[in-house]
């Protein structure tokens, strides 16, 4: 096991391999597409499994790396760019939940995908994401950490425009790639100046130097990894790429969009968190982000229509909830539930996905008494359903109350608003639940359980989301830090507003008419909700149309006439310059007579000239 | 010195033939007085040398061999009208632009 420790940067090659592999057989031998796949995420896991156990074995406060390694990439000057990896306590878990959450998805995806035209290209994208992101988590320089960074965002951008016919998803696959791109503007200055006042790229020597830096360098770059999490981790007010990302398929949205990239964000702020500890602004932005986030975000999804969008918002908010953890200088609350959401919303998103292949469709209204036609389907979403909402003994009750009660400590204001929003997340699990399971099921026949390629990883995920609560104190011993307590207080509260909540929002929407009344009663304020407070259109107006109109200046004037009017002048100067010489050459056997008889004349001239 | 003006005379006279004449046989008639501008040089470098009976000699060496060139010219002349046609030369652009 050693030996596979040692090795552990194979969870990043093996399934980039596979994806090439993918690429390169897949199309004659479409059932070994996923087989590969599948070996790429069992590496990951493997690797991750050998890490967690070597954390348990080891003494309960070694905060060093396992097994680290790298190579030198290049070298300008006296600077050498490393890429170097390392498996400590936090990468040994985010491995985890990437191998674990990677297998489930391929798996699924054999089933949800079934006779799609773009089966081997997604089978070869999936694992090409998997060990990109196992590049990101393992990541022990910053450019290591910056390459997986980019990479995961190229793919989700690849996986969102999946069916990329469809105009919607090239759209949205766009604007996932465009938003998250003005997060990663903010990491790569945050990089840049960390390098520029070390001189190294990595952690461990930027932190050993962090203490002499001034403290505004310092807030730059902590500044800087804010804003670049933010984008990842679609969190206000870089959110709104994540909602529509849900044009890609449901298994990835799973994978990508909830359980592992959007949560690189938090990975990171825990990762680089000597820097956040040190700088009080960027906690300050983590904090205030994150309340917006989840405040908001749990707001909207309760009006949602489509089931994959209640859940998108429902990231958004959960999101919110880790970073307003760090915010509150409790990285292992963030990185708790992180664990625990990466288990019931990869549970949820997988079983909304069966829902609807089951169904053939994503709105709420149209599904009605699911639970009797697909029963097992009906088991995972209230499993996953509870856990989301904070119900014990399932995952999330844990997770958020260890955040909950970090941020309730550190700044009450902000405490209280995640307690309202912890509160509207039962609110809109108990409605989604009692639209899409509840209720008359309509005269429709062609709603059927899906096949046991979409029950396997349910019941696997669901596990996880049952017993991820446990994980706790692992956790937090592999990050360096004594496991917080269960506090009753905060537990009970949470768990009281939760309750009524959920009953709450089980009242709000016996059937669609009822639902849609209920979003009438609330009049204008509803209207707001259900188009998510008019953000995308405030974007549109404000930033994409002025954007779109310097860019069409550009166009017309610099590019069209001055770029392309060199091209062109180019071109037709030599066009002209070819036919006036090109006369000379038209096989009139005396011009080219002429020509030699002046030339030798001219010859001549010049020797009696010159030679005078 | 008389012979060279002229001699040159002959040569500037032919190259303008060959140079400004379109019908083949002209320009070969041309090419033919352009000959005559060295052998006449020959001929007047002989008669003022000692011994000047040796260059005299290769100038009528020289006679026949244009005569033999004026020969095999007028055949390919021939050949050359047969295919196309004409003896015109800037009709002769094959391998130009048309």
């Amino acid at each position: 096991m050693m030996q596979l420790l040692d090795h552990a940067w194979v969870a990043i090659i093996a399934p980039v391999l596979a994806a090439g592999a993918i690429a390169v057989v897949g199309h004659r031998a479409k059932s070994f597409a996923p087989v590969l796949a599948l070996v790429g995420a069992l590496t990951t896991l493997a690797v991750a499994m050998a890490g967690v156990t070597a954390l348990f074995q080891a003494d309960p406060h070694g905060v060093g790396p396992i097994a680290d390694g790298g190579w030198e990439w290049f070298k300008v000057g006296g600077t050498a760019l490393r890429l170097l990896w390392a498996l400590d306590g936090l990468a040994a878990w985010m491995l985890l939940v990437v191998g674990v959450v990677a297998a489930a998805v391929v798996v699924f995806s054999t089933g949800y995908l079934a006779g799609d035209g773009g089966w081997v290209r997604y089978f070869a994208l999936v694992s090409l994401f998997t060990g990109s992101m196992n590049l990101l988590v393992l990541a022990d320089s910053l450019t290591a950490l910056f390459i997986g960074w980019e990479l995961v965002g190229a793919c989700s951008f690849l996986l969102i425009g999946h069916w990329f016919e469809r105009p919607s998803a090239a759209r949205a696959a766009m604007k996932a790639f465009l938003t998250t791109r003005v997060g990663d503007i903010g990491l790569l200055v945050a990089i840049a100046a960390l390098w520029s006042a070390c001189g190294s790229d990595s952690f461990a020597e930027v932190f050993d130097k962090l203490p002499s830096l001034p403290s505004p360098t310092v807030n730059v770059v902590a500044l800087g990894l804010a804003i670049g999490a933010m984008g990842k981790s679609a969190q206000f007010p870089l959110h709104a790429w994540l909602p529509d990302a849900m044009e890609g398929p449901t298994p990835v949205s799973a994978l990508i969009h909830a359980a592992t990239m959007v949560a690189s964000g938090v990975y990171l702020g825990v990762r680089v968190w000597p820097v956040f500890e040190v700088s009080a602004p960027a906690r300050d932005l983590l904090l205030v982000t994150g309340v917006v986030s989840a405040l908001g975000a749990a707001l909207i999804a309760t009006l949602q229509r489509d089931i994959k969008k209640v859940l998108a918002y429902s990231t958004i908010s959960q999101l919110g909830f880790m970073f307003a953890a760090l915010g509150a200088k409790a990285p292992v609350a963030a990185f708790f539930h992180l664990v625990t959401h990466a288990a019931f919303k990869g549970l949820l998103f997988l079983t909304s996905g069966s829902v609807i292949h089951g169904s053939g469709t994503q709105d709420l209204h149209e599904m009605r008494g699911l639970r009797r036609d697909m029963p097992l389907t009906f088991g995972a979403w209230v499993v996953g359903a509870l856990a989301l909402s904070g119900i014990p003994p399932l995952a999330g009750f844990f997770s958020k109350d260890a955040v909950l009660d970090s941020v309730w400590n550190h700044a009450p204001l902000a405490g209280g608003v995640l307690f309202v929003a912890s509160a509207l997340t039962a609110l809109y699990m108990a409605r989604a639940t009692r639209l899409a399971f509840f209720g008359v099921s309509g005269a429709d026949t062609h709603v059927h359980e899906s096949g046991p390629s979409m029950l396997l990883p349910l019941a696997a995920l669901g596990s996880a989301a049952l017993v991820a609560g446990l994980a706790g104190g692992p956790v937090a011993r592999a990050i360096g830090h004594d496991s917080e307590p269960l506090v009753p207080a905060v537990a009970l509260i949470a768990l009281g507003m939760a309750a009524v909540s959920s009953v709450a929002g089980w009242s709000m929407a016996p059937d669609p008419q009822a639902d849609l009344a209920h979003q009438r009663s609330l009049g204008r304020f509803g209207v707001a909700l259900a188009n998510a407070f008019w953000w995308d259109r405030l974007v549109e107006r404000s930033i994409v149309a002025p954007a779109v109109g310097v860019s069409r200046v550009l166009w017309a004037w610099g590019d069209r006439l001055a770029v392309d009017g060199l091209v062109h002048g180019i071109a037709r100067l030599t066009e002209s310059a070819a036919s006036a010489l090109r006369s000379l050459h038209r096989g009139d056997a005396q011009v080219y007579a002429t020509t030699m008889a002046a030339a030798v004349a001219l010859m001549l001239a010049a020797t009696v000239w010159l030679g005078r | 010195m008389n012979a060279v003006f002229v001699a040159c005379a002959l040569f500037a006279i032919g190259l303008y033939g060959v140079l400004v004449r379109r019908d083949l046989i002209a320009i070969l008639a041309s090419v033919e007085v352009m000959i005559g501008a060295p052998l006449l040089l020959l001929v007047a470098l002989g008669a003022r040398l000692d011994g000047g009976a040796a260059v005299e000699s290769i100038g009528l060496l020289l006679l026949v061999l244009a005569a033999a060139e004026a020969a095999v010219g007028l055949a390919l002349l021939v050949l050359v009208a047969r295919v196309v046609r004409t003896t015109r030369a800037d009709e002769l652009v094959e391998v130009g632009e048309r």
